[in-house]
């Protein structure tokens, strides 16, 4: 095969066994790799009532088809289990050189199955594949558990790992490779953790075949030039990084403030991407086959929050900045290394420490719960002390480590939390911006942004310029934007890379790559098969369209201040549109024409009938 | 006048397109493992350094070379390779004191720049000009200049 390895490897840790098995082609052809292969390889294996921390419950770590080449920032992998945060399927990917690596030992998908009776790491050499005792590294913080795996292995060996949040189950614990790249939403960590598996270290030496080389190679230096000449792509990203948005999403008064009560955050310059780069950035990093290197090195030089390491990315710098009330970046910096370190996802952290914040200013919880912290907005060590407490579960910690939905509920006050599907939303006021709203409410994986980043085009009018305060064309916005991605991740692509390349790209990338020829509709069409793929497995999860939804405060409480003052998001107008467009039905069900249409129609059937039967 | 590859690695991203340039150059797919040029990375610094061959004047590998496979023609540069003479002895991977020559049994091969005949891959594809391939006399201009800049705005500053 071209652009795939052609082999998927198998390990359970309950029964120490390891096998091999031929990637099955026509998935391939029609799912890519990466989220699609993942997703149908797992959805193949595992009920979707299945209990996330159980050892039925699978991961399955994989590549695509453009990891390992040099695609245009296209060196990812995904993983793939039910999410114990939210319940629902969990995609989390990461870049770096982890899935590279994995490819270049021979595999398309690697699925762990079972659970170990004690810590183990896996170390996998091309073919040969040894699960090894982890008893001594069991506690270690990420990059410690690094350093310790490399000497037992390889010294270029490239390690995927879970600190000590994923341990202990912390139900927005990240997967973490080379130290700083996570695999960061929905829990895949505690997955992780659940199953006894500390770490994988992975050396490969085979090839990634291309079906048409000076075809690939032609389109590779096309999309290079085209994100070199975007003035996102090209210039905002690589010279500031993601946090270059705190500003423009302030300026637009939709940068969610103190726990989504208020859209704007007056001193959010200091914690934005120029703050950074003149105070903390060490230099530029990219992942594996980046041209963007949007990764920031940094160094906190403050002696009370001094650290070394990475970040934050525009979400981290939100969650703990703006949305705790803080505008002290060296506290926020710090906060977000520490996520890195302890293998904790600084979203649902930072926003979880929100809700918290909330809660304590309106006298539902009190320092008899917090153990006499107080924890009113503002304070900026308060977040480095909780996140420490977070990833270690000690005292308030243990409970903040369930995600803020269960914190809240736990305190009879589940509206506090922001959250869509129990997953912690990101840094863009739904409010103020219609479209990503409708993002968050939909997406398969709960309150996220990535999955359908229609910011692009509400606020940085990359390729198009619509008014991010209105609904029109949202529902249509919003499904191209979740279909191209869907593609796009299950390539093994970066998300940034449509900062500058578009679905022709994409599709002369894979059809060149893999010999097998996808129009820019095909390829389109295999992301909006990946959707409703996805979509199946929630609904067999028992999620209906009453999940659909935001949290109240957001379709009921305009924004306070700023500029998008009086705003209030417009989901439940949105909503009907969506279903239709995407040819569901009026509860979100897609309708059997549709299956058929993707070709979901055999291959979804337990799940459909599942679907159809809650219906 | 002759070229040398010139590494800035406080330039480098460590984003490895220069090792799947060159063995996409090499041959016709990606096998890093087989690039003549690879990306060293310190996570906890954040530091990342390619390296390859620097086509030493005096060259070791070609020193212990017993049959010219390695050679140099007279006033050029580059150290060249020619794999029909090699006999696959490996000296030359023990004799480079950078670890830049390398065997490679799937080719059965010795792995060394070629600087891919006067045009390298590898700085063609570096997407932020880590490397350059430049006169060898102004190699080191751009790193002066830094430097002659700091003199000025300490001295400006004075």
């Amino acid at each position: 095969m071209f652009g795939w390895s052609g082999t998927i490897l198998r390990v359970n840790l309950t029964t120490g066994a390891v096998s091999t098995q031929p990637t099955n082609r026509k998935d391939a052809t029609l799912f890519l790799g990466a989220r699609g292969l993942g997703d149908k390889i797992f959805m193949d294996e595992v009920d979707a009532t299945v209990d996330p921390l159980s050892p039925e419950n699978n991961l399955v770590f994989s590549p695509g088809p453009f990891t390992g080449t040099f695609a245009p920032s296209g060196g990812r992998y995904h993983v793939v289990t039910k999410s114990p945060l939210t319940n629902t399927i969990a995609g989390a990917n990461s870049g770096g050189s982890f899935g590279p690596e994995l490819k270049y030992a021979g595999y398309d998908a690697l699925i762990i199955e079972g659970k170990a009776a004690k810590p183990v790491y896996l170390w996998i050499q091309d073919d040969k594949v040894e699960i090894r005792d982890a008893s001594h590294l069991w506690g270690k913080w990420v990059p410690d558990t690094t350093d310790m795996v490399r000497a037992e292995t390889d010294s270029g060996a490239k390690v995927a790992c879970i600190g000590p949040a994923g341990e202990k189950l912390a139900l927005f614990a990240a997967i973490m490779n080379e130290m700083h790249r996570a695999a960061g939403r929905g829990g895949v960590g505690a997955v992780m953790g659940s199953k006894n598996l500390k770490a994988i270290a992975v050396v490969g030496s085979k090839p990634v075949r291309i079906a048409e080389p000076q075809r690939f190679f032609d389109a590779v230096v096309k999309g290079r030039n085209q994100l070199f000449a975007h003035p996102v792509g090209g210039k905002g990203l690589p010279t500031y990084g993601t946090e270059v948005l705190v500003n423009i999403l302030n300026e637009i008064g939709s940068l969610p403030t103190r726990n989504f009560q208020d859209g704007y955050f007056p001193t959010a310059d200091k914690t934005g991407g120029e703050a950074l780069s003149a105070n903390q950035l060490v230099r530029p990093k990219g992942c594996f086959s980046c041209v963007i290197s949007c990764g920031r090195v940094t160094k906190v030089k403050d002696p009370k929050y001094a650290r070394e390491g990475e970040g934050p990315e525009y979400e981290a710098g939100w969650s703990y900045g703006a949305d705790c009330g803080i505008d002290n970046l060296d506290a926020i910096t710090t906060s977000n290394m520490l996520c890195n370190e302890m293998g904790l996802d600084p979203i649902s952290v930072g926003s979880t420490i929100a809700c918290a914040m909330e809660m304590f200013e309106a006298g539902l919880i009190t320092t008899k719960d917090t153990g006499g912290m107080d924890l009113s907005f503002g304070n900026p060590d308060t977040i480095v002390k909780l996140t420490e407490m977070i990833g270690l579960r000690e005292g308030i910690g243990n409970q903040l480590a369930l995600g803020s939905y269960r914190f809240a509920k736990l305190y009879g006050h589940p509206e506090y939390s922001m959250t869509v599907k129990m997953q912690e939303m990101p840094a863009y006021d739904p409010r103020g911006v219609q479209g990503i709203g409708l993002e968050y409410a939909t997406c398969n994986r709960g309150g996220c942004h990535v999955k359908g980043y229609t910011i692009a085009v509400e606020v940085l009018g990359s390729g198009a310029k619509l008014d991010p305060r209105v609904t029109k064309d949202k529902p249509a916005l919003v499904k191209i934007f979740q279909d191209l991605t869907a593609a796009i991740d299950a390539s093994g692509g970066c998300i940034f890379g449509t900062f500058g390349m578009g679905a022709d790209n994409y599709a002369e990338l894979i059809s060149s790559l893999t010999g097998i020829s996808y129009s820019p509709e095909e390829y389109i069409k295999a992301g909006e098969r990946i959707w409703n793929m996805e979509r199946l497995f929630n609904l067999h999860a028992g999620f209906t369209d009453k999940d659909d939804v935001l949290p109240l405060r957001l379709t009921t409480q305009p924004i306070k201040t700023g500029p998008a003052k009086g705003e209030v998001s417009h989901v439940p107008e949105m909503l009907p549109e969506y279903y239709k467009l995407r040819g569901w039905d009026e509860h979100g069900v897609p309708t059997q024409k549709k299956l058929e249409e993707l070709e979901l129609a055999e291959i979804g059937a337990t799940q459909a009938a599942g679907a159809l039967a809650i219906a | 006048m002759s070229k040398v590859l010139m590494i800035h690695p406080e330039l480098c991203t460590g984003c490895s397109n220069c090792a799947l340039a060159c063995s996409f150059k090499h041959e016709g797919q990606f096998r890093p493992a087989a690039s003549r040029v690879h990306v060293f990375t310190w996570e906890r610094e954040g530091f990342s350094v390619p390296i390859m061959c620097q086509q030493c004047d005096t060259a070791s590998c070609m020193k212990v070379c017993p049959t010219g496979a390695l050679h140099r023609v007279k006033g050029e540069t580059l150290v060249q390779y020619e794999c029909g003479k090699c006999i696959g002895c490996r000296m030359c991977t023990i004799a480079c004191p950078f670890g830049n020559a390398v065997y490679d049994s799937v080719t059965e091969s010795i792995l060394k720049c070629d600087t891919c005949d006067g045009d390298p891959s590898c700085v063609r594809m570096c997407p932020v000009h880590a490397l350059e391939f430049v006169e060898d006399n102004i190699s080191t201009r751009a790193r002066k200049r830094a430097f002659a800049n700091k003199l000025k705005t300490a001295v400006e500053g004075a």
